[in-house]
């Protein structure tokens, strides 16, 4: 038996080819979609990795430094470095802000690192790793400064002397590593004017100025300028000891709360983006609603389009199998030139969007089970119109 | 089959009636209809328009069914007061071949194709049935057009193939309402011609139903249909040549 869907789309190839393509976009489009969920669920995954940390330390009660805001002295580490099974204990400082390059200016998240300590990136794609204590700045590469460039951030300007790569914050900010201390100022420390503020507000307090205590405005003053603090201290556990165990030390003996990395895996793809993600699901579920609108629509009317030969088909004694079996074959037909036009475009596509877009072969194959599936019910419709076809109608009057 | 089909009329039909409808509206298309063709004869139907060419045809066929009477087959019963033990598409796809005014061809298949789709339908292999197919075209002279596109045929081509097609599974039976209506009157006696010929070759029963005067005298045998009911009378039996 020949394929007389094939033959079909064949004699009509322009038709299937344009619906086709139309189809595609719309599929390419949900491929994407689901490509940014993967991608930003693989983009945690990676900041988490890169970081070279097994426990995350941070104020208590909160999910920091990544999901909520978290501060803790920059004295904390220190005390963890005495604790059993801590081997690397480092202060980190996240923020978010505005980096400057000349006349470009790009989205950041600054974190503040102690080179060679855990939170220090681990792979870097050009340079090298920052070695002086001031204005080195390693830059991932999306963020679009190259090497040797200053970049402004407050008020200093950095050398980029390292680029690393996929190293981007949960709303897909490039980082920007600086010396800690940098980024403590840049974060905490107060302008001029806030401490000229500040220090007149002590004098001016009756308690702070008393006649009796000379001095004592001045070392309050001095106190609270000088209060540093991080966002969290990441810790490397000592070989031979479990990163469960070590986080519960620590949460018993520093009241602190600890994570483990699958801990922080899932405050990041269940609270991070746990918004984002429903905002997708709900726009896959559009589109797939909406292509199976199409697609039925489309096949609807090809059907419509040849009801007369579908009556000759059955005068001439083909049987129900044979007709539904051709429309099916031509829906589905219509769904794999819709799913390649989508993977292709989806694919050429990919690297002009902001966002990390993983395109996992896996959802590639859930895709195409859907569409295929989309495909199969679009045409049960176009399907029952075919088979209520009186064969009698072929033979006219 | 009760007994050899050549001793058998081809079509043997008694007392036929179709009702369309019920109550008020109800219309009786046929009113007794009585009716035999032989073997490798063809026979001519005429009648005025809503006599009921059409509908008789389509109880032949299996495409409606009769409201009563009885339809014989090459001897076998098919149609006694309902449809016996029957497949009617296997019927229409087995022993039936039919022709139309309009050729109705499927415009995304080639000629071959078309003309190879009954025998393709009924389980033979694309070579057997390609091969049947090229005969039949050579048979009715369009063979030159063989993978032609069907929209690139003329009327009078397109007429042939659907003829070929009607004769692909070797039916015993084939049916054609008004089928040289489009055609000049060159290309209508051709078609006549040809089915002349295939009744001949293949001892086909033929009935063509038709309005056109340049034809009618053709036939050796002619049946009237006049509100519903057959009256039989010998035509002309003109030479074709
Ligand atoms: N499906 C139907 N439902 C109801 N009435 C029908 C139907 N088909 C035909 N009829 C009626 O049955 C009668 C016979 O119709 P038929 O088509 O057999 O006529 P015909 O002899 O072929 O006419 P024509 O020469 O115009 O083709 C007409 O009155 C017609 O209106
Ligand atoms: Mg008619």
């Amino acid at each position: 038996m020949i394929s007389l869907a094939g033959r079909d789309i064949l004699h009509s190839w322009g038709k299937y080819a344009f619906t086709g393509l139309g189809l595609g976009l719309l599929i390419g489009v949900t491929l994407s979609m689901a490509g940014i969920y993967r991608g930003m669920v693989d983009d945690g995954k990676a900041l988490l990795a890169n970081s070279g940390a097994d426990l995350w330390v941070v104020q208590r009660d909160t999910l920091g430094p990544y999901a909520e805001p978290s501060s803790l002295r920059d004295d904390v580490y220190r005390g963890l470095l005495g604790l059993p099974g801590v081997a690397h204990a480092a202060n980190v400082t996240y923020l978010t802000m505005q980096a400057r390059q000349g006349k470009r200016e790009a989205r950041v998240m600054v974190v503040g690192i102690q080179p060679g300590e855990p939170g220090e990136p681990r792979y870097l794609i050009a340079g090298r790793q920052i070695e002086r204590t001031h204005y080195e700045a390693v830059a991932d590469a999306s963020a679009g400064f190259q090497l040797g460039q200053r970049v402004r951030i407050r008020r200093h300007d950095y050398t980029v002397v390292g680029l690393t790569r996929r190293m981007v914050s949960a709303s897909g900010d490039p980082m920007v590593f600086i010396p800690l201390r940098d980024a403590q100022e840049a974060q905490f420390l107060k302008d001029n004017d806030a401490i000229v503020n500040e220090r007149a507000r002590v004098r001016a307090n009756p308690a702070l100025n008393r006649p009796g205590a000379p001095g004592l405005a001045e070392t309050v003053s001095r106190s609270q300028e000088s209060s540093r603090m991080v966002n969290a201290v990441l810790v490397q556990v000592a070989p031979g000891w479990s990163a469960a165990e070590v986080a519960e030390t620590i949460r018993r003996w520093k009241r602190l709360q600890t994570y483990t990395v699958p801990q922080m895996e899932e405050i990041l793809i269940a609270k991070l983006i746990a918004t984002s993600a429903r905002q997708i699901a709900v726009f896959l579920l559009i589109l797939a609603v909406v292509s199976a609108a199409i697609v039925s629509f489309i096949i609807y009317t090809m059907t419509l389009g040849k009801l007369r030969e579908i009556a000759v088909l059955k005068l001439i004694g083909a049987r129900n199998r044979t007709i539904a079996g051709m429309i099916l074959q031509e829906a589905l037909g219509l769904g794999l030139i819709g799913f390649l036009v989508g993977k292709t475009v989806a694919t050429l596509w990919a690297p002009y969007f902001p966002k990390y877009v993983l395109l996992e072969p896996g959802d590639a194959a859930r895709g195409f089970a859907a569409v295929m599936l989309i495909c199969a019910l679009a045409s049960t419709l176009a399907i029952r119109t075919a088979l209520r076809v009186d064969p009698a109608t072929a033979m006219g009057g | 089959m009760s007994a050899a089909p050549e001793l058998n009329p081809a079509i043997e039909v008694a007392g036929l009636r179709k009702r369309y409808g019920v109550g008020d509206t109800a219309v009786d298309a046929l009113k007794g209809v009585d009716l035999t063709v032989q073997p490798g004869e063809v026979i001519g139907l005429i009648g005025p328009s809503g006599s009921g060419k059409s509908t008789l045809l389509k109880c032949l066929g299996a495409v409606t069914e009769p409201s009563d009477g009885r339809i014989r087959l090459s001897g076998e019963t098919v149609y006694d007061g309902g449809w016996h033990d029957l497949d009617p598409r296997a019927l229409r796809r087995d022993r039936i071949g039919f022709v139309f005014q309009a050729p109705y061809l499927i415009p995304f298949l080639d000629v071959t194709d078309n003309v190879a789709l009954p025998l393709l339908l009924a389980g033979r292999s694309n070579r057997e049935a390609r091969q049947r197919a090229r005969e039949l075209l050579a048979a009715l002279d369009v063979q030159h057009r063989a993978q032609a596109a069907i929209a690139q045929l003329s009327g009078g081509e397109q007429q042939r193939v659907a003829i070929a097609r009607a004769l692909a599974n070797q039916p015993p039976i084939i049916l054609a309402d008004e089928p040289t209506a489009p055609l000049d009157s060159e290309r209508a006696l051709a078609v006549v011609r040809i089915l002349n010929r295939m009744a001949q070759q293949y001892r086909t029963a033929i009935i063509v139903v038709t309005h056109d005067e340049k034809i009618i005298p053709t036939f050796r045998r002619l049946y009237h249909i006049r509100d519903g009911r057959t009256y039989e009378e010998a035509g002309a039996g003109r030479d074709l040549g």
